[in-house]
């Protein structure tokens, strides 16, 4: 009985998972370093993330995975789910030894809930590209704080970027506590110290804000209000498409709920 | 630009603009090639949702509701005593751009009253366009309404600043039309559709030639028309709008259910709640002929001029099919698949997928994500007893009906969802 542990990221889940192929030792389990011990008398061999190690195991899984999946398994690593090592260790080891797509077998259990998990991410980082409202401050920095259910905020970088290509902006993880800063056609992964926003729903400073920004605000505020028509009130399908926990950084729902 | 005038007119333009229905923000990846503001994502976004549950994806406003038009259906029409208001071209623009750059918008729908003449209301539209496109470095979305009776060359100028363009078909036919609308008719409202259908047509055939083309209009052109103002039929509109799909090569046809939001009119009929479900039914059967390549014909027979409001039509068929059922999971074509009331788009592309490496059974379906609840009456895998697929049509439509009443279904008075699985809100029983 063996247990690996790992440093968390996804590099290090990649050169653990290549370490139980060179030992020849497959594990019981495969945990973050952070991860909780289940098994009292397990050994325990703790892998160090190596970056070469961890490119010959993804360039491997590139090589079996079809063009419109070869993200699979990074998008499922994001959820951040409890035991999604092992789910994604033994979907590998079938991938490696079996000459199919084994990718599209949904009855097999590891891989529909692999892919529904990828799933689950994906729709979580399109919901960042609905809901980040961003707020202009006084140095002319477009800022967001918000807290995605997932670590997906690398996953709309791309999105952000090509969109605002021409102003300052600052998308903050709350929960996560880092944030992605572009400026200057440039992204750069940022911690703030000094938060001069609320650290729950995000909403910067008035001091700091910019002239219009507030007038700006009102003016959505009422037009949310005004686009709605009463005779076909219907809160649940709102909810539906809507989840209550992205309310508190919506301007539109401010004073409301 | 920060005054109460602005304000003002934004309540009064909303609230009038709140009754067009389109608002998808779909169809188009326009590319920020121009290191401006905006890029368009082919699936869409949608960025808030009101209370009605409808998207707030554009930033949908009229440029004037002032009109010289007197349609009965209309809330601006020139007879309503109302607040009136017109933005001005930069107005709009700024509001655009401020609404976008903060991430509350996907782009703008323009539409407007038509003051003066259609050709001068439809040239400040396309000024807005144009200004957004050229002095703003905007690659966002743009829907641009365009006005019947505008000159061709105008629309054709839309079409290049533009996304999408829409031209409203209003009523389904040219006779209510007249009689609810005087001054308008089917002719010159399908003449500007033609020419978009054209000039999209032609605009691709040309893009295959010179790559760097400029496009016309590519997320292409969609309608608009209200249901239960008059007394057609839904095999009437269901007709109307697959041939529209054929004909027009429309993106899409969207159903209002009417709102009474004129008093005292005789022509239009007396009520006091949109008729939602009866619009949702007709959204779903919209979807059968999209996305689950049904015929127009096969929706609603001859004999049938009405949808079911009990049950959505997808599973209306096959009550009235059940003939061509059960369907085996293992081995029928996706086509047959795509037919089982229960199961959408995604898991019958998922069961094809899927059976290649093991035989399914019903486990595996409920996993994938079937309604087995109304799936188990049509499909056979093996191992389903033969006593759930061996039915009388009347005797399961009750049975399936009851057996979605749930306590907490409050019945008949939500709008129903388009995208979930088909679950009708069910009048009580009897």
């Amino acid at each position: 009985m063996i247990i690996y542990t790992y440093d968390g990221t996804f590099e290090g889940l990649l050169t653990s998972i290549f370490e139980t192929y060179n030992r020849k030792n497959f594990p019981v389990d495969i945990c973050s370093r952070q991860g909780e011990q289940k098994h009292l008398f397990a050994q325990k061999l703790d892998i160090h993330t190596n970056e070469i190690k961890a490119e010959r195991v993804w360039k491997g899984i590139q090589n079996k995975l079809m063009g419109k999946n070869n993200q699979l398994l990074f998008y499922a690593f994001l959820s951040e789910e409890k035991g999604i090592e092992m789910k994604i260790y033994r979907f590998l080891r079938r991938l490696f030894s079996e000459h199919f797509n084994i990718e599209t077998d949904f009855g097999d259990s590891d891989v529909l809930y692999l892919t529904q998990t990828s799933q689950k991410v994906k729709k979580e980082a399109m919901r960042m590209m609905q809901f980040v409202r961003f707020q202009h401050a006084k140095d002319g920095m477009y800022f967001c704080g918000i807290e995605p259910r997932y670590d997906v905020i690398p996953l709309v970088i791309n999105h952000f970027k090509n969109r605002f290509a021409d102003q300052k902006w600052l998308l903050y993880d709350l929960k996560r506590n880092y944030g992605i800063l572009y400026e200057n056609e440039k992204i750069e992964e940022v911690i703030i110290s000094n938060k001069e926003f609320n650290t729950i729903t995000g909403q910067v400073n008035e001091n700091i804000l910019q002239e219009g920004e507030e007038f700006y605000q009102k003016l959505w505020k009422s037009y949310f209000k005004h686009i709605n028509i009463k005779e076909r009130k219907n809160l649940k399908l709102q909810r539906l498409h809507m989840p209550r926990r992205f309310w508190k950084y919506l301007p539109e729902k401010q004073g409301i709920n | 630009m920060s005054n109460e005038n602005v304000h003002k007119k934004l309540n009064i333009l909303a609230d009038a603009a709140k009754y067009d229905v389109s608002c998808a923000s779909s169809g188009s990846n326009r590319k920020n090639t121009s290191k401006g503001i905006g890029s368009g994502v082919a699936c869409g976004i949608c960025h808030s949702f009101t209370e009605d549950g409808r998207c707030v994806s554009l930033f949908k406003i009229l440029m004037t509701n002032n009109c010289i038009y007197d349609c009965a259906y209309c809330v601006n029409r020139r007879s309503n005593d109302k607040p009136r208001a017109t933005f001005t071209v930069k107005e709009i623009v700024d509001l655009t751009i401020g609404f976008y750059r903060r991430n509350y918008i996907e782009g703008l729908f323009l539409s407007s009253g038509v003051i003066k003449s259609p050709d001068f209301t439809m040239e400040r539209m396309v000024l807005v366009a144009k200004k957004l496109r050229l002095e703003e470095n905007y690659n966002g979305y743009i829907h641009l309404k365009a006005i019947p009776g505008a000159s061709p060359q105008l629309v054709q100028e839309a079409g290049l600043w533009a996304d999408r363009l829409s031209v409203n078909l209003e009523i389904p036919t040219n006779t209510n039309l007249k009689l609810l609308a005087p001054e308008k008719n089917h002719p010159e409202i399908l003449s500007p559709m033609t020419q978009i259908r054209n000039g999209i047509l032609a605009n691709k055939e040309e893009r295959k030639k010179f790559r760097r083309a400029p496009k016309f209009a590519p997320a292409g052109q969609s309608t608009q028309m209200i249901i239960g103002a008059t007394p057609e039929t839904d095999r009437q509109i269901i007709l109307l709008s697959s041939g529209l799909y054929r004909t027009q090569n429309l993106k899409r046809v969207y159903f209002s259910g009417y709102l009474p939001v004129n008093q005292n009119d005789k022509r239009l009929p007396a009520i006091t709640r949109p008729p939602l479900v009866r619009e949702n039914r007709l959204y779903q059967s919209d979807w059968l002929m999209r996305f689950y390549k049904f015929k127009a014909e096969e929706i609603l027979t001859e004999d049938q001029p009405f949808l079911d409001l009990e049950v959505d039509p997808k599973l209306g068929f096959a009550l009235r099919n059940m003939d061509q059922f059960p369907v085996d999971i293992n081995r029928a074509d996706y086509e047959m698949i795509l037919r089982i009331p229960g199961i959408g788009v995604q898991s019958a592309q998922k069961i094809i997928m899927a059976r290649r490496h093991r035989k399914l059974n019903s486990m595996h379906l409920k996993k994938i994500g079937i309604v087995m609840k109304r799936a188990k009456y049509f499909i056979t895998c093996n191992e389903l007893p033969v006593s759930t697929t061996d039915w009388a049509p009347e005797r399961l439509k009750r049975k399936i009906i009851s057996e979605s009443l749930t306590k907490n279904r409050k019945l008949l008075d939500t709008q129903l969802s388009l995208f979930n699985d088909f679950k009708p809100a069910l009048p009580p029983l009897h």
